[in-house]
């Protein structure tokens, strides 16, 4: 064959078919460099549960874990504290009382929303100590009535330095503070009447 | 040209052939024949290992919930019959002893084990495993045939009295199977993967093949064949 | 599609320099087999820049954490154990593709006027990547690292008169340790890349300069047609980007082959003694560097000490690889192409290949008399092939060459 009549639509078939099936090589092999992105297995080991033994924890004694690298609160509240968080004034002062807000993503479905603990278990509250503002660690301000946060309106909860944000005894945020939703609660659950373990949900019967 | 060219590949491949039965070394080794696809073998390896080995020897670079992904076994069942010290299912295996206790009490300290079907081969572990022999004038009362005067002792005995050959032998094989797969956790899934990315690039291979050929009419009696 | 196309033309060469070196770059249509390796051997530089880039994000160079880190990679980070063998199969592909790339310049006088620095600038890039190996190698830190790294530096040492101070400079302590390591690290990632990616853009602006060579060493610009393009030459884009295409795509199916079922290759690409954390206290019973640089550290214990140094077998081991820069000026025969080659030459190529070939396998081997002997006669055929070139280039009958390319 001297003379030669170039099949364009063939050219275009073949070149299109490698250009696609090269594509969805490249695909295939961009994968395995986006997964060592991923967290690695220890990264996920440091992220384990924590398992917080309660038996000695006194009421209004606030206890510090670590977990994924953030500070969980743990601390015992008693029936007069737990009054106090469902009393009109207090809920009328915060942002988002329900938890049903802004705050709808900021605790696991099985807390209770009026005082965001789990059912039964009442008393006691698992907090994630990151103020939701810029991520300050709040202090602990139990005693109501202190004179610097609004005397008689304090009824108890946690002050963040960094730029004034205030938290009830239940995590819930105040309105009119920088801070946009309420304190964080991590998954947990009664491992026996006297061990929680934080990053674990309750085991559904 | 073509023939010496002929010459050049048969040196080539000589030599390398040479280069393979030089790195023999004069040490014999039996062959253990083991299968890392066997996953009940594996099992019964880490069960071994857990049992007899890792008192003393740590397979630090491993995890507890790898081992339970990688042998089908659930993260429960490793924690009753793999783990005898209350770490968490996440950790890495270690070993209780400190090492200078090691030095006092072996007078070397138990090497960990996580590459040492790497470093000296499945054949090498299988060997030495099955190696111990009495020697009344040593430390333990035994000896190696593999590694002559090793601080270790026979930790397996008790099951070579109460088992049978075969038994003891399969018992062996299976903690080295283990440690080959401990050494590289990955090859479990490495061949498998190979043969679709193979499969893959043949495919690939034909297309581009025939999208050359079909351009390089061109050049073969189209508009940049041949001219004068 | 044009609008484009005229905005970016008008503010950058972007036309310009795809029709100079692609669509209007004429290469000669003869390209064989040994033409495959330059497209193979950037594909590969890539492979390793990408791959060394996502090890870097989870290798830890201090000699406490390095070995630990590794292992790391190749457990808890996933798809890391790929990475790690993708990198690792990679450099010893590297030299594969290198390998057979200077030796198509060998067969075809590749290196011969007017590409003589094309030639060097491959010499440069060819030492580059033999100190990127070297280094890489280093940073797991086993004890084939730890220990090759010691023998390699130490040789440093002999070097008279500054060679003790020179060695502590280098190392930045007083043996091998954290402080090498570091500086092996930073190297390896960041200067020697660099170094590497201009000396490729240099050696591709030389090349495209003149012109390839092809096969039957006949010069395609001799013969152009009445709108000067060379008679033998075809348009790079699209016939060599498609056939290139087609090479990489075998060049994987083998890459993968090995990276899948052998990635150690039985100790060859990842050696065995390595496997094992670096110990200063203990020696490995054997320590060679790895297959790609042996046949130059044979002829290094080739040489004996001499007035009590090992400089003489130092100085050896780098004039055999310099050596190999001079071949344009040593090459006194007219004829370029293999094909057309006087009967001298193509003995003389023959013996080299196969003393090479014979360096390199002792490299991996244990020192013994026979083992010695036989690196001493390699070494000497080695030197011979360079420096007997001018003469047996300038004898024997060469063929007449052809006028234009044969298919």
């Amino acid at each position: 064959m001297s003379e030669q009549t170039i099949d364009l639509k063939k050219r275009r078939f073949l070149t299109q078919a490698t250009s696609v099936v090269g594509a969805v090589g490249t695909g295939f092999v961009a994968w395995p460099f986006l997964s060592t992105w991923k967290p690695s297995a220890r990264a996920k080991a440091a992220g384990a549960p924590v398992d917080v033994d309660i038996s000695k924890l006194e009421t209004g004694q606030l206890v510090r874990v670590l977990w994924r690298k953030k500070p969980v609160w743990i601390f015992k509240r008693d029936a007069e504290t737990l009054k106090s968080l469902e009393s009109e004034s207090l809920l009328e002062a915060l942002a988002d009382p329900e938890g049903s807000g802004n705050s709808k993503n900021q605790q696991p479905k099985y807390v209770t929303p009026n005082y965001r603990s789990i059912e039964g278990k009442e008393e006691l509250a698992v907090i994630v100590g990151v103020c939701t503002h810029l991520g300050c660690s709040p202090t602990y301000r139990p005693e109501p009535g202190a004179a610097d946060l609004g005397g008689d309106s304090w009824k108890g909860g946690f002050y963040c330095p960094c730029h004034g944000s205030k938290f009830d005894l239940a995590g819930r945020v105040y309105a009119g503070v920088p801070a946009p939703t309420n304190l964080m609660i991590p998954p947990y659950s009664f491992v026996s009447e006297t061990l929680i373990r934080i990053g674990v949900d309750p085991v559904t019967s | 040209m073509k023939t010496y060219i002929k010459i050049k590949l048969f040196l080539v491949a000589l030599f390398l052939s040479l280069g393979v039965l030089a790195s023999g070394g004069e040490l014999h080794l039996e062959e253990a024949h083991t299968d890392i696809s066997d996953t009940a073998s594996l099992q019964n390896g880490a069960k071994l290992f857990m049992n007899y080995c890792s008192g003393c020897h740590a397979i630090s670079f491993m995890r507890y919930n790898r081992i339970a992904k990688d042998l089908d076994l659930s993260d429960s069942a490793v924690i009753e019959n793999l783990m005898f010290t209350g770490e968490k299912v996440g950790e890495l295996i270690t070993t209780a002893v400190p090492e200078d206790a090691a030095s006092n009490w072996f007078g070397g300290v138990p090497p960990d084990l996580s590459l040492v079907a790497r470093s000296k081969g499945t054949d090498w572990i299988y060997s030495y495993l099955r190696g111990f022999y009495e020697d009344e004038s040593k430390l333990f009362g035994v000896n190696n045939s593999v590694l002559p005067n090793a601080s270790m002792p026979d930790v397996l005995w008790s099951l070579k009295e109460s088992q049978s050959e075969t038994e003891f032998d399969q018992g062996v094989r299976d903690i080295t199977n283990f440690l080959d797969y401990v050494g590289e956790p990955a090859k479990l899934i490495r061949t498998e993967l190979g043969a679709w990315v193979l499969s893959f690039l043949a495919l690939l291979f034909v297309l581009s093949y025939f999208l050359k050929k079909e351009y390089w009419k061109d050049v073969k009696y189209g508009i940049w064949r041949s001219r004068e | 599609m044009n609008k484009k196309q005229n905005w970016i033309d008008q503010r950058f060469p972007l036309t310009k320099t795809w029709n100079e070196h692609l669509a209007k770059y004429y290469a000669p249509r003869n390209f064989n087999f040994w033409y495959f390796f330059g497209s193979l051997a950037i594909l590969v530089l890539v492979l390793q820049l990408v791959t060394g880039i996502f090890l870097t994000m989870h290798f830890k160079p201090d000699a406490a954490n390095a070995f630990a880190s590794v292992e790391y990679i190749m457990r808890d980070v996933e798809w890391g154990w790929l990475m790690r063998y993708l990198h690792s199969t990679g450099a010893s592909a590297f030299f594969v593709i290198i390998y057979f790339h200077m030796y198509r310049g060998l067969l075809y006088g590749s290196y011969k006027a007017p590409r003589e620095l094309i030639w060097l600038l491959g010499m440069a890039l060819y030492i580059a990547l033999m100190a990127e190996a070297f280094m890489g190698y280093v940073l797991p830190w086993g004890q084939m690292s730890y220990w090759g790294a010691q023998v390699i530096i130490s040789l440093f040492g002999s070097v008279p008169v500054i060679g003790p101070d020179l060695l502590v400079w280098i190392l930045g302590d007083y043996a091998v340790g954290d402080p090498a390591l570091t500086r092996f690290f930073s190297l390896h990632v960041v200067a020697l890349p660099l170094i590497l990616v201009v000396l490729v853009f240099l050696h591709i602006v030389a090349l495209h300069a003149v012109g390839s060579n092809n096969p039957d060493g006949v010069e395609i610009k001799k013969t152009k047609d009445k709108d000067g393009i060379p008679k033998d030459g075809i348009p790079f884009h699209p016939y060599y980007t498609v056939k290139d295409i087609m090479g990489v795509f075998v060049f994987l199916i083998i890459f993968c082959s090995v990276l899948f079922y052998a990635p150690a290759l039985n100790g060859y690409f990842l050696e065995h003694a390595n496997f094992i954390e670096a110990n200063p206290l203990q020696t490995p019973d054997h320590i060679a560097p790895l297959w790609y640089l042996t046949p130059f550290y044979s002829v290094l214990r080739a040489i004996p000490p001499m007035f009590g140094s090992q400089f003489p077998g130092v100085l050896a081991m780098f004039a055999a690889l310099l050596i190999l820069a001079a071949l344009p000026w040593l090459d006194r025969s007219p004829v370029k192409s293999i094909r057309y080659r006087s009967s001298p030459f193509k003995w003389a190529l023959g013996i080299f290949v196969i003393s090479f070939v014979i360096l390199g396998w002792l490299g991996m081997e244990p020192v013994t008399p026979r083992n010695v002997l036989l690196a001493r006669i390699c070494t000497f055929l080695y030197f011979a092939f360079f420096i007997l070139m001018p003469w047996y280039t300038s004898i024997g009958k060469t063929k007449e060459v052809p006028e234009r390319v044969t298919e």
